[in-house]
Order: C-alpha cells, then structure tokens, then sequence
C-alpha cells in the first residue's frame, strides 16, 4: 500500500478530485499549507513596514492506495494539478505498514 | 447660556454675509471690535444684542442633536476605535484592544461622573492659581439635569450633556494611548494608568482650554470681559480648539510617544513580521470613526445650528483629503495605494480639523487634509522608521502629529466669516497673532502631557510594571492577560 502525498495549486483542487474519482480512488484528505520551493514570494506594505512573505498558500493532499492503482493515481493528479508554470507543485510517494477502517475493523486492502 | 450665544452667532452671521469686512477688525485685540462681537465670548455678563426676551433654553432640536452626538462619540470608541486598532494588531492580541477600549468606557465614564467632570469645568480649585477645576461638581453636585437650568455662568451650561458629551471625549483621548503600547502593555498597568493620566493630565487641560476660568480658553469669562472694555487680559491666551486637538490628540498623542519609548519595543520589532492581523476590522472602524466625528465635531457647536453644520462639512472634507493625500504620497512612494494607507489619511484629516471645524471654512477643511495626510505619512513612515521608536498602531504619528498641525492652522485658516467673532480669526483674515497663541497652547499641551506622562509611567513602572513578561508577550495577551482566544473556528 502507498501513500501518495500531493501538494498542490488551490485553484487546482477541484480539478484533482475530479480526476482522483474518474479513476476510482473513493477518499482523500485534504489540508491548507503553506511553503515554497522555486516560486517566488512576494512584498507586502503596512503603513512604511515592508514584508518578503515567501511562504505560498496550498493544498496537501493525501490518498492512500493499493499498489496496483499507484501508477494511474499519480498519473492522474499530474495531468490534473499541471499548469506548465512555476509552483505547480511536487508529489511524495511512501509506503504504508497498515490501514484500519475504525467502523468495521477491516484491514488493509479491505480498508482501502 | 449656550443658546443665547449660538443666536448670537447668527445674527451675526447674518448681519455680515455682505463681503468679508474681517481685514477690517483683525489686526486689533484689545479694542475697536463690535459690541456685539464681545458679547458672544463674555458668556451674557454685559449687555447684549438678544434676539428675543425669553430665558435661555436649548430647544429640544439642541438636545436631539447633542443626544446623537454623545452616542456617536461613544461609537467612535467601541467599536470605532476597537476596530480600527484591532485590526491592526497580530491575531493573539485583538482581544487585548478590544478589551482596553471596552474597560476604558466602563472606568473612565464613572470616574468622569465622579470627579473628572468636576476637576474639569469647575471653578479653579486654588483661587487665583487657576491649573485646574474644583470639587464643586464631585458626583455632578449642582448639575442640572435639563439644559440651561442651572444658572451657571460657564459657557456651556451646567447639565447633563455637557457631562454626558464632554465624558466621551474623556473616555477616547486614554484609549488613543493604547496604540501606542499594544501588544506588550500589562492590563492592570494600563488601567491604573488611565484612571491617574484622566484627572491629572486631561482634566487640567480641558479646564485650560474649555472653562469659563482657563488661561486658554476662548471662553475665559473675564478676560473677555476685559476684552470689551478695552482692557488687556493679562497672561490669557484664547487658543481656539473646537473639539478638543489639544485636549484630546496632542495630550494623547504626545503621552502616547512617551509611553512607547518607556515601555519599550515589542519583542522581535522590527525584524520580525507583525503585519496588521485584519485589515478589514480597521476599514469598518474607519468608517465609524468618520461618521462618528460628525458627533465629536458637530457637537462640540453645542447646539443644532449653523456651527453645528460648518464643523460637520468641513469635518468631512477634512476626512476626504486625508484619504486623497495619504495615497497620493503612498502612489509615490510605494508605487501603489492601499486601505491601510486610505483609511490613516481619513483618521489624520479628521484629526487635523479637529481644533478647526467651528472657525474654518469647510474649503479650508480640504486643504488641512491633504497636509495631514502628506505629514501624517512621513511622520508614521519616513521618521518612525529612521528613529526606530515602536508606537505600534501610530498614536504620536496620527494623532500626535496630526493634532499640532490641526492646532497650528486654526491659526492660519480661523476665519470671522464662520466664527462669527471678530477677534476669532486667523491668518487668512490677516490676523498673525492667533497663530502665536496656538503655538504657546500647543507648547503647554505638549509639556504638561510629556512631563506629566513620564512620572506617572515611571511610577506606575517601579510600582506595577508596565510591560508584561517575555513569554506572556510571545503567548499573546489575549490569552495572558484575559485567559481567552479571539477566534475559535471548528
């Protein structure tokens, strides 16, 4: 089982879902973060105080998979998030020990 | 009393709407000045032109407008006031404003009930040492409660909105301080600070400029007397300030410096990014700021009548070109205007005619506008950041800088045609000493504000502390002071 962790454009978020789910993949998680990596920041100004705020919002997501549907996840979401410009953002894949669903007790790839 | 003025006013108003005839009577002080003129300012002591017979009343149109006045003073503080500053601060110390602003309304306004009032309108409490008022009206002993009744002879008469307006102003001027320290400014300090600065700092400067007895004061009972029969008046210096630019921004603005170099830098100034934490609070608390100056000024006239209106206009004209030249030294500098920028040039224009809204054409109003947005600008840009002092939310550099400049041209753009007194007037009617007498107004203001700040902070440091401690500061006061979060969002 992998876990495939996406940071992403937050105008692009819709669009990833909607291509994770035409693949079949049926959850995901999603949080707000911040960061950089070569984009650029930006100045802002408050009454003569100047800021470099290099930090950019994003999106995380994350989505849990069996190893079969690794490839076409991937695929999916880099055709989704892409926008050709700087800042489209990076995907981190791991490996998962063990996945329980709390409601039933199912186990790993049942739990998926 | 204040009624019977005001139609005074009128009338001569009326009798002058032919071309300014002020060149005529500007350059003398001590005499050639029409009778009726003198009467205006000698509070009904001689004789003079009334315009009917009836005692002196306040219509129920003075009360109406002097009611919503005192409510939008009131507004100004909370949530005007909260808003602005609380928009302006990090996240975890927006309750810290709000509660400052909040706690103020509740001390200040009974402290003023209790002694403040008294200690400001009251005949001198050291007969002929006049600094300050007496304890004659401790507990509004002697206070009319409906206008004109009373039988006082001060200018405004003794009742229940004078109390009532006047304690406004007394509730806002310490709540301006707190920009000054926020974010690092122990709780219990700033309100043990709030309730000496009230009576020893604002109070003798009300009485200064605002009694029937102070060496300031335009309304000075005798020495306008003296002024009629030809007489000189002495050491008195009739300063004109409308609602209060020395009353309430200098004595604040300056007390608010003070505090700030006392007290000391917050913690990771100015290295590290304390940007505004909700720019959209201190937009909405500009917009009741302004409306509410309508009150502050528009009531300081007394009554629902010509001056009333003058003061509103030129108020609001004032607040226009604050915005226009704030962003246009912002467009200079910085390439692009910004809220943040539009809304301290509103507050600075605002500030600035504060002193001038009674004797000023409302043109003029536009032209002190501009120049307070222009010097508000660098004061709170250029020169705060070359001397490197932390006055967070800008209290010296609007309401401080503001304030002087508003003082000093009164001087220059009082005018007879709207004040209505030939003596009142500045510059522009060719009258070059009113200017002079601001300057010594402002010269007092700013001393007796700064001597008297230093040892109530140093006392109040030795004895309490003014600053909370580092981890208390880095926590935020919000939860260190008030044990409570701003915003819980599930």
């Amino acid at each position: 089982m992998k876990k495939v962790e996406a940071i992403v454009r937050h105008f692009k978020l819709e669009d990833v879902k909607s291509a994770i789910t035409e693949v079949g993949i049926q959850g995901m998680t999603v949080t707000e973060v911040r960061g950089f990596g070569r984009q650029k920041g930006h100045k802002e100004t408050y009454r003569g105080a100047e800021y470099i705020v290099d930090f950019m919002p994003k999106v995380k997501l994350e989505v849990v998979v069996g190893d079969d549907n690794l490839d076409k996840l991937v695929e999916a979401i880099v055709k989704a998030a892409r926008t050709g410009q700087v800042g489209d953002g990076k995907i981190f894949v791991s490996n998962i020990d063990q996945v329980v669903r709390i409601r039933t007790g199912e186990q790993d790839g049942e739990a998926l | 009393m204040v009624d019977r003025c005001c139609r005074l006013l009128l009338l001569i108003l009326f009798l002058f709407t032919a071309p300014v005839v002020s060149q005529v009577h500007g350059q003398d002080d001590n005499g050639d000045v029409g009778a009726e003129a003198e009467a205006v300012g000698s509070a009904g002591q001689t004789a003079e032109v009334s315009m009917d017979d009836e005692p002196a009343e306040i219509n129920s149109g003075d009360i109406a407008w002097m009611l919503v006045s005192i409510s939008f003073v009131l507004l100004m503080t909370c949530p005007g006031l909260a808003l602005f500053y609380g928009g302006l601060v990090r996240k975890k110390n927006i309750l810290s404003v709000m509660m400052q602003c909040v706690f103020l309304m509740g001390v200040m306004s009974v402290l003023w009930a209790v002694v403040g009032y008294s200690l400001a309108f009251s005949p001198p409490l050291i007969e002929g040492f006049d600094i300050v008022g007496g304890f004659d009206h401790v507990l509004l002993k002697d206070v009319s409660p409906s206008a004109g009744a009373g039988g006082s002879t001060d200018h405004m008469a003794m009742d229940q909105i004078t109390v009532a307006f006047q304690g406004m102003f007394f509730i806002i001027t310490p709540a301006l301080i707190c920009g000054a320290f926020a974010e690092r400014m122990r709780f219990s300090t700033m309100a043990v600070f709030s309730v000496a600065w009230g009576p020893l700092i604002y109070c003798p400067i009300a009485h200064w400029v605002w009694s029937s007895t102070g060496w300031l004061s335009e309304f000075n009972e005798e020495a306008n007397a003296l002024f009629a029969e030809g007489s000189d008046a002495g050491f008195y210096f009739p300063a004109i300030d409308f609602a209060g630019g020395l009353v309430v921004h200098i004595s604040s603005g300056i007390s608010a410096l003070v505090c700030a170099l006392l007290i000391g830098k917050r913690r990771g100034f100015p290295h590290e990014p304390m940007p505004p934490h909700n720019l959209t609070y201190t937009c909405i608390g500009t917009g009741l700021l302004w409306v509410g100056w309508f009150g502050f000024n528009g009531g300081s006239a007394g009554a629902a009548n010509g001056s009333a209106v003058n003061a509103v206009l030129a108020t609001h004209l004032a607040a226009s070109a604050g915005v226009l030249g704030w962003s246009l030294l912002e467009v200079i500098k910085y390439g692009k205007a910004s809220i943040l920028g539009a809304c301290s040039g509103a507050v600075a224009g605002l500030v600035c005619i504060t002193p001038a809204a009674g004797s000023v054409h409302p043109i003029s109003g536009i032209w002190m506008g501009i120049l307070a947005g222009i010097v508000c600008f660098l004061f709170c840009t250029t020169i705060k950041n070359k001397f490197g002092y932390d006055d967070s939310l800008d209290a010296f550099g609007v309401h401080g800088v503001g304030g002087t400049l508003g003082a000093l041209l009164t001087g220059v753009f009082a005018t007879s045609v709207i004040t209505g007194k030939s003596h009142s007037s500045g510059l522009i009617d060719g009258n070059s000493e009113q200017i002079l007498i601001q300057l010594v107004s402002v010269a007092a203001a700013v001393i007796f504000s700064a001597v008297g700040t230093v040892l109530i902070a140093k006392v109040l440091d030795a004895a309490m502390g003014l600053r909370v401690d580092e981890e208390q500061e880095v926590q935020g006061l919000d939860l260190s002071q008030h044990g409570e979060d701003g915003y819980i969002f599930q």
